[in-house]
């Protein structure tokens, strides 16, 4: 950990690459370092290493090594799959209307955004106050022109589990010819994705949110799912995404996968137990604290806490000076904190969105962690509160 | 000086960058701020994206935290619609005036406190003085770059919790300190622009794109019509340039009738005023000086100062001077001692 640090709680924006994945990617950082799309022996090597590491993420993503297409991480991903999904419909000239929610990460967001100037029609459905995406709105969105739907399949902000096989079964029923895609970039640590995305055509992951390194990501595209490619070359990645392989990225990341994999319920039931006893701390210490998105439905890692009167903001910079790291918010390249989209989308107050923070929990989060947070937040939360602040 | 924690507003320009690197120096705790205050297209301002990194890189190389705060709404709600409210009504308004006053000395200065920081720091060119807990504020040793014109609303409570390192040094002297420390923005070109506004925008379309500009006519000092204009907000009181009326005589913008879109112009004469009316005084020491004292006044950013005295809210020229433009800053001095001021009502 870098210096000072003494609880990390920002697992969801990036986790630490686990000693397997690091492991997995060495030898193909120098020894085995060929092109494998080369026609040589070495070549031979690397190709065989990227195929089996393909295999390996097909496997624990449910789907075939011909479904996965590995892009440089999971921003890419997305906009491979809005873009290309909504695009290769259009080529094809079927329908090409995009449907999405409110809430999805700045990834499909900001494609969407390209795609609607572009001519695409888009309608953002809204979410209900807990997190959960409005099945109703999203009926109603859907029809003859719609090709493509965009549904997370786990908030990247609040945590909350999308009900996806019920956005699959709308689909079906009332755009059938749409294709869906789902980001399950925050989903892989605490969901077994290859049963969670099953219903979607599309599905997008990340590989260092999970223990692997930054830049790798993969989209599953199923067999006979139409998308056109954002980088075009040499015709890699079977057309979808040419460039050099990163062969030793998909090493690591089929390793992270594993591990991941092995663990998850072991891990999923261990940081709940951390998480439950962060928030029942800060519901003890700080009685008029707010917690945002359906509890019953939010994955393991996730603490979205809002604290009335206190600026996140500053509260963020008192953690990090007593050496906690926390969110809000999604951070633009500034290092700005925005206001938050998601929770805009949720309905919650400005004034209670601008007062809430994200902790959020990984694989190496200990007791010690939450003991920390414990110790600093309640007295943080103290001394930014204006004086004189109504509590509720 | 106590080395306590300081908060430094590090704009990416090389003023606050040597600030910073100043109070590192001195063994102060600094923790490095940037402030984002416009979500615009802006390029040439302190939020651009080249900006906030530059000040994320000195802060690095001093070996300091750094931190973004997002203060764009206040900002807006604060600086920008005044601004363009107070064009729209015939005034001249100084906008790094009004960020002095409500986000550097306002809203940072109260998020510094409640973080725990002794003070803020800013590279702004004026210098502290501390008397035993009596605070007064001086010109800058650089008297080219002086700043205190737009500080001129810090009280005692402010300048209690303020650090001006660069106050005390000559622009040259600035610049041979980033050198010496290698810092990446030593040779960096000084901003001279309203920060929301983007050089390739610029001020009038910027105005247009937020208030309908109004077309109306330029009179003379009988009322009578002499020419049309496009909008009030291209005008500021004694402005010369641009009247596009062409007489003999040299004719200057007498007064700006936002009510009518009517502009009056006249001799450099007909401008000529004994006083100004201003209004938020303010006074570095908390009290105004006594009347009949006499002052430096100073009515433009760079302007020269020039003797007179304060009245209640009226500024007396010893000399006839051309009209202050209302909205600007009227600051009042004795030698290079800032004793506070206003702004000049219409």
């Amino acid at each position: 950990m870098a210096t000072g640090v003494r609880a990390y709680l920002d697992y969801a924006a990036t986790t630490p690459m686990r000693r397997e994945a690091v492991a997995a990617m060495q030898p193909y950082l120098s020894d085995v370092f060929a092109n494998p799309s080369g026609g040589h022996g070495a070549a031979r090597a690397a190709k065989t290493a990227l195929e089996e590491a393909r295999e390996e993420i097909a496997e624990l993503l449910g789907a075939r090594p011909d479904e996965v297409v590995l892009t440089a991480g999971g921003t890419e991903a997305d906009n491979l799959a809005v873009k290309g999904g909504a695009g290769a419909a259009r080529e094809a000239g079927r329908p090409a209307g995009v449907v999405t929610t409110r809430f999805e990460h700045k990834g499909v967001l900001a494609a969407c955004e390209r795609l609607e100037r572009q001519g695409f029609g888009v309608k953002r459905v809204s979410v209900d106050g807990r997190g959960i995406v409005d099945l109703d709105a999203l009926r109603a969105a859907l029809d003859g022109d719609t090709g493509l739907v965009s549904v997370m399949l786990v908030n990247n902000e609040v945590g909350t589990i999308q009900p996806l096989e019920e956005v699959a079964a709308l689909v079906r029923e009332h755009a059938p010819r749409a294709v869906l895609h789902t980001d399950a970039v925050q989903a892989v640590p605490w969901l077994d994705v290859a049963t969670a995305a099953a219903p979607a055509d599309l599905v997008a992951v990340s590989a260092h949110k999970f223990g692997g390194p930054k830049g790798v990501g993969a989209l599953v595209v199923r067999d006979g799912v139409g998308v056109t490619p954002l980088i075009e070359g040499g015709g890699q990645e079977w057309g979808l995404r040419s460039g050099t392989s990163n062969v030793a990225g998909a090493l690591a990341m089929a390793a992270a996968l594993r591990a991941t994999a092995a663990e998850r319920a072991e891990v999923g039931a261990s940081v709940a137990a951390l998480r439950d006893r962060l928030v029942a701390g800060l519901a003890a210490a700080v009685p008029d604290c707010f917690f945002n998105g359906d509890p019953a439905r939010k994955i393991a890692g996730n603490c979205h806490v809002g604290f009335p009167g206190v600026e996140a903001e500053a509260l963020l910079v008192a953690l990090d000076r007593e050496g906690v790291c926390a969110a809000a918010g999604s951070s633009c390249s500034s290092g700005a904190t925005e206001p938050s989209h998601v929770l805009d989308a949720m309905g919650v107050a400005r004034a209670d969105a601008l007062a809430s923070i994200r902790l959020s929990l990984g694989a190496a989060s200990s007791a010690a962690d939450v003991e920390t947070a414990l110790a600093v937040i309640p007295d943080a939360v103290e001394r930014l509160r204006p004086v004189g602040a109504a509590r509720r | 000086m106590s080395a306590g924690p300081v908060l430094v507003a590090m704009s990416g320009g090389v003023d606050s960058s040597v600030a910073a690197a100043l109070l590192v120096e001195a063994g102060h705790d600094v923790t490095g701020v940037t402030l984002k205050l416009w979500g615009g297209e802006s390029d040439s301002g302190c939020c651009s994206l080249g900006d906030v990194e530059d000040a994320r890189r000195v802060a690095a190389q001093l070996d300091v935290p750094h931190y973004v705060f997002n203060f764009a709404d206040d900002f807006e709600a604060s600086v920008v619609s005044p601004y363009t409210d107070d064009y729209a009504s015939g005034r001249t308004p100084n906008p790094c005036v009004e960020c002095n006053r409500s986000m550097k000395f306002g809203r940072l200065l109260e998020r510094a406190d409640a973080l725990g920081f002794e003070a803020i720091a800013t590279g702004h060119h004026a210098r502290r003085r501390d008397t035993g807990g009596n605070y007064r504020l001086l010109r800058g040793a650089d008297l080219a770059k002086d700043q205190s014109y737009v500080l001129y609303m810090l009280g005692q409570r402010e300048l209690a919790r303020t650090r001006l390192p660069v106050g005390e040094l000559t622009k040259a002297e600035v610049r041979a300190h980033a050198a010496r420390l290698g810092l990446r923005t030593a040779s960096k070109p000084e901003s001279m622009d309203v920060c929301f506004i983007s050089r390739s925008e610029g001020r009038e379309r910027f105005l247009a794109s937020r208030v309908p500009a109004r077309p109306g006519a330029l009179v003379d000092t009988s009322g009578r019509a002499v020419g049309r204009h496009d909008g009030v907000a291209a005008f500021t009181v004694g402005q010369r340039r641009g009247l596009g009326v062409a007489t003999g005589e040299r004719r200057y913008v007498l007064d700006v009738d936002a009510a009518t879109a009517t502009v009056t112009i006249g001799s450099r004469r007909d401008l000529l005023r004994e006083d100004v009316r201003v209004e938020r005084l303010s006074f570095v020491a908390g009290v105004a000086p006594p009347t009949g004292q006499a002052v430096l006044v100073q009515s433009r950013a760079h302007g020269t100062p020039v003797p007179g005295m304060l009245d209640g809210s009226v500024v007396r020229f010893a000399e006839p001077r051309p009209r202050v433009a209302p909205g600007q800053v009227v600051a009042l001095y004795d030698g290079d001692t800032l004793l506070g001021g206003g702004i000049a009502a219409p």
